[in-house]
Order: structure tokens, then sequence, then C-alpha cells
């Protein structure tokens, strides 16, 4: 499983780059959700996000799951390949995965890479 | 001693039973549970309610029972030999080859539920698959669902997926005055408590609706950047075949989406709705070797571009190859549905009508791409003699001028349910009575006319008229 040490994480599974704005779906959540095939990004450029409301809905095969924001702020863009390059999300989900941009971020509440592999590790048993 | 309750129990074991369990294995379950008998087991519902006085007529054998119900079906007339119909308006008269009942009722599919087995399920499976490719090929679309339970709840599902596509965003659908009336009243009964704007149909313009009007400028005007879907019909209510193209244009200009109602057989004959640029086409698939019955069951198809397919309702077949590389279906993209995505779901219709989906997609493979083009071509040759003769009828007239399929608006000049009455007592079915939702059309009929219909038929349609005229 891929923690990267300069992310935060949220309990349902998001992260939040500190530096870049950026907001995606960890590695772990991906590995549960299997093959994933369909992204929906639910906000647009220059709305406003407040943490926990849902940014975008995911399908896998088997599972579909909605993506909350972790961090409140402007969204400042929006990454338009996942619509036709889903599977992107299961490949790289720390790099071109990254889904949306917010602009003043404010994180709500996460956790760092070590408390969050631990909290991945609890889960899987 | 037994009681009553017990009685009916031991007595439905000494005729022919429906109930599967024998006395010991009925006691060996109430042991399990804890009940003594029978009786305790029913002890919540209160004594008196418990064998409520039926005041039902003595039993029937079943001997008596197929008596009884051939006569009652005797006594209504049916266009199978009674009656010569001309009535359409939504349902249409034609012929079923009796391969498609045959295949029907065929054990593997007539008792077939929903395919979520693949290993178990591929002849339901390839079936439908069978019916998605024909639907899409006939609409000139990308994808089409498994189908919806008619073409009313198929086109509600369009407003679904428009309104889901815009995430909520977009709270206006227009429709035309001339869909189906009937299929306006569910997109209401659907969108009921959804926020949603429906407009262009509203009783002022339905009222305006008269021979010179043409609603496109109309539609046109009300499609704005709030508007979702702006949803016509294809031949219109009243048969008439306009060419959509430049409409759709226009809603897409304003982003808008748009869905064509379309009859299938017209389909054979004319331009498609996919060529046109719809996003959506829906429509009833009984002219497609489906029996006009009571008014259904029927099946609704809906057909739509594959950028939308995430957000339509309903079974999706695929193909696929199975681990030993041989092809095989299976329910796919499963997870937009309601089952998975519970309340985030377009829509919590995720069944479809297997059976009668069936008899089209048998319908259509028999006939072929040549065959329905015939029967379209039978339909519009026979209804545009009709049109002709009938227009020729002092004080007739055809109410509009616009090309028409295989039906048409006759002034009659007199009530409607006055001229059916006379022609029911020649055994002809007149047409739809316009009037009944579109004031403006008081006095006009609405004529089907099918390959069922013989010249001597339309001939005969044209006498009896002439002579209500001079009545």
């Amino acid at each position: 499983m891929n923690v990267p040490a300069h992310l935060k994480y949220t309990k349902s599974d998001e992260w939040f780059d500190p530096e870049t704005g950026a907001i995606g779906l960890s590695d772990y959540a991906q590995s549960q959700l299997s093959d994933i095939v369909f992204v929906e990004i639910l906000v647009d450029e220059g709305d406003s996000v407040e943490t926990g409301k849902p940014i975008a809905s995911v399908e896998s095969v088997k599972a579909s799951a909605e993506i909350y924001a972790s961090a409140s702020g402007t969204i400042s863009a929006v990454n338009k390949d996942l619509s036709n390059k889903p599977e992107i999300l299961n490949s790289d989900p720390y790099g071109e995965g990254w889904m949306v941009k917010v602009e003043g971020a404010t994180a709500g509440e996460t956790m760092d890479s070590a408390a969050y592999e631990k909290y991945c590790e609890e889960r899987s048993h | 001693m037994r009681t009553a309750l017990e009685n009916a129990f031991y007595t439905s074991r000494g005729n022919m039973t429906y109930i599967p369990i024998s006395p010991k294995e009925r006691d060996a379950m109430l042991e399990t549970i804890g009940v003594k008998s029978l009786d305790d087991l029913f002890d919540a519902v209160p004594e008196k309610h418990r064998f409520p006085k039926l005041n039902l007529p003595p039993a029937l054998t079943e001997m008596e029972a197929m008596q009884e119900l051939s006569d009652l079906a005797q006594a209504n007339e049916n266009v199978r030999g009674d009656l010569i119909s001309f009535l359409g308006a939504g349902m249409y008269n034609h012929y079923i080859p009796s391969v498609v009942d045959h295949i029907l009722r065929r054990g593997e599919f007539y008792t077939a539920y929903t395919p979520y087995q693949p290993e178990i399920s591929q002849g339901t499976l390839q079936a439908i698959f069978e019916y998605q490719s024909l639907m899409a090929a006939l609409t000139g679309m990308e994808v089409s669902n498994a189908s919806h339970y008619d073409g009313a709840t198929a086109t509600a599902e369009a407003v679904n997926l428009a309104y889901a596509q815009f995430r909520g965003k977009r709270k206006k659908v227009v429709i035309s005055p001339t869909v189906h009336p009937q299929y306006r009243e569910v997109i209401r009964t659907y969108t009921q408590g959804m926020e949603l704007q429906l407009a262009g149909d509203d009783q002022s313009l339905v009222s305006k609706l008269d021979v010179a009007t043409n609603s496109t400028d109309v539609l046109i005007s009300l499609t704005d950047e709030n508007t979702c879907l702006l949803i016509v019909q294809y031949p219109d209510f009243f048969g008439r075949v306009y060419d959509y193209t430049k409409l759709i244009e226009a809603a897409h200009a304003k982003g808008a989406l748009v869905c064509v109602v379309a009859n299938p057989t017209a389909l054979a004959l004319f331009k498609t709705p996919g060529s046109m640029g719809a996003d959506v086409v829906v429509g009833d698939g009984q002219p497609l070797g489906i029996p006009m019955w009571y008014g259904g069951p029927s099946v609704g198809f809906f057909t739509t571009r594959k950028s939308y397919v995430h957000k339509m309702a309903g079974r999706l077949v695929g193909e696929t190859v199975d681990s030993r590389g041989q092809r095989a279906y299976v329910l796919t993209l499963t997870a937009r549905e309601q089952h998975i995505k519970r309340e985030r779901a377009t829509s919590n219709i995720c069944t479809n009508q297997g059976l009668i989906a069936l008899g089209t997609a048998v319908y259509l493979a028999l006939l072929g791409k040549k065959g329905l083009r015939q029967v379209a071509e039978l339909c519009y040759q026979k209804a545009h003699y009709a049109a002709q003769q009938l227009s020729q009828i002092d004080g007739m007239g055809l109410c509009f001028s616009e090309p028409f399929f295989h039906e048409f608006a006759l002034c009659v000049n007199r009530p409607v349910e006055e001229v059916n009455k006379h022609l029911l007592e020649h055994g002809i079915l007149g047409g739809y009575d316009l009037g009944q939702d579109y004031p403006a059309l008081k006095d006009h009929m609405l004529v089907a006319v099918t390959e069922m219909n013989s010249k001597h038929d339309i001939d005969m349609l044209v006498q009896v008229l002439s002579e209500v005229n001079h009545d």
C-alpha cells in the first residue's frame, strides 16, 4: 500500500495535498473499489466547496462511492481527463489521478500518513 | 377435532392442493417455532377477522369456470375478426407472425427472471442483448437499455436522465404539446416533488393548437439555459412527420438535451432520430409484434448516446468473453443502478419487460430490414389512400397539410362520439376523439391505418362516413 508522507488523509479515504490544494482518492480506496469504470466530478471551476461535501462520484465494476471534499475553499481546477480515462484512479491515484484543486484551502479533519496507514491496517483485519 | 383452519388445510389436500408441505412437515415447522397449532400461529389476527364472511357464490369446477370465463370472453369484440379497426393513438393493430408467440411460450423464456447469474442465464442475457442491438440500430443510436414498462414510462426516464446529467442544475423540461397526452401525464406523475418546471404543453398552448399552428418556434423560444430536456414526438400525436434536425440544433445551442418519442414502425421508413442528433430516443414497442390486449402489457424502448449511459436507468446487457475466451453475455455497468447506488441512482427502476422485449426482438429478427420497411410502406400507402378518399366526403377534411405516416386528423364536423357509435353499428372501430385532449380539435378524429386494413375495409369506412354525413 502506497501512502506518500507529504499528503494528508481523511477517514473517508481521500488525500489532500497542502502544497497544491489537490484532492484525490487514496491507494487503499482504489484497491478496495477494484476496477474503476466511471468518474464524474460534481463541481465546476469557481464553485466553493465545504469539507465533507461530495465533489465526485466513482463507479467500479462492483461498487459506487462518493468522494468528499477534504478541504474547504474555491475549486481552481478540475481534472477533465478522468472522465475519459477513469482507470487512472487505479494506476496513479496520487499523480495523474488527482480530482480537483482547491484554492485558499482550509483542510478539514485529516491524518498524517503514519496515522492513515495504521487506520487502513486496522480495517483490513 | 379439527379447527376451521386445519379443515381448510386438509380439504385442500384432499383436492388439488397447491400447498407443498405434508402435515408431518408442517408439524415439524410449528414445533421449531414453538407454536402448537396452525390456529395459534394466527393468534395475532383478531378472531373476528380470521374467517370473514366473503359472501361468494358456490365454488365452480374447472369445467364450469372455463365455460363462464369463455362466455365472458366471447362477449368482447376484438379486432381479429369482429371489428375493422381504425383506432390507434399509441396502440396499433399490426399482424403478428405466429413464430413470435411460439418462442415467447418456450419455458426457458416464459419463466425467466432477473439474469444476475450469467453462468445460468446466457439465453435470457443473449435475448436481451439482441433486443438492445436491434433497438439501437432502429433508432440510429449507440446504446439501448433492456427496456422499460411502456413508451410513457420510458419517456419519463428520459427526464430523469437529463435532470441527472445536469446534476439538478437545469430545472426545466420543455414538452411539445403534440407528445401523446397520456405520456405527458405520466411525466407529471414521475416528476412530482422534483422541483422541475414542465413547460410547452400547458393548457393555453394546447388550446391554441389549431390547423395553422406549428409549435416548433414556440418550443425553441421556451428552451433556455435552464432547460435540461426538450421532448418531441416522431411522428407526432397527429401522425405528422417532421425533420427535427434544426430544432435539435437549436436546443443543443442552449445546452439542452433532446428526447424524441418515436413510433418504431415509422423508423423503418423515415430518417432516424439518431441521424437528426437526438440524445435520447424512446417509444412504445407494442407495434413490433405485441398484441394490443387491453392496453398492455407493453414494452418501452430507450436508446441514447454512450456519453449518457451512466445516467441511464434500467438494466443493460453487454457482450464479453468468459475465462475460456468464449463469447458470453453479462449485466454490465450495474454500479449505476439503484441496488448498488441507492438514493444516488438516476432512477429507482432496475427492472425490464423481458418477455415483451423478447417478443419485439423476435418480430424484428423475423421481418428483417426489408420486411419491416414493407410493413411501414403498406401502412403509409394505405393511410394515404384512406386520407385522400375521406377528405373528398362533403363536409369532412384533413386537419393538417404536413406529411404524415399512418395516422391523420380528420375533421368530421360533428361529435366524434356520435360518429363512432354509428361506425360501431357497421362493425367499424372508429378513430380517437381528439377533442378529449385538444379542445381546439373538437369534432376531429385521429384515424390510424395499418397493413391490417384492406382496401375493402377503407372503402367501407369511407362509405359509412359518407352516410353519416347525409343522415
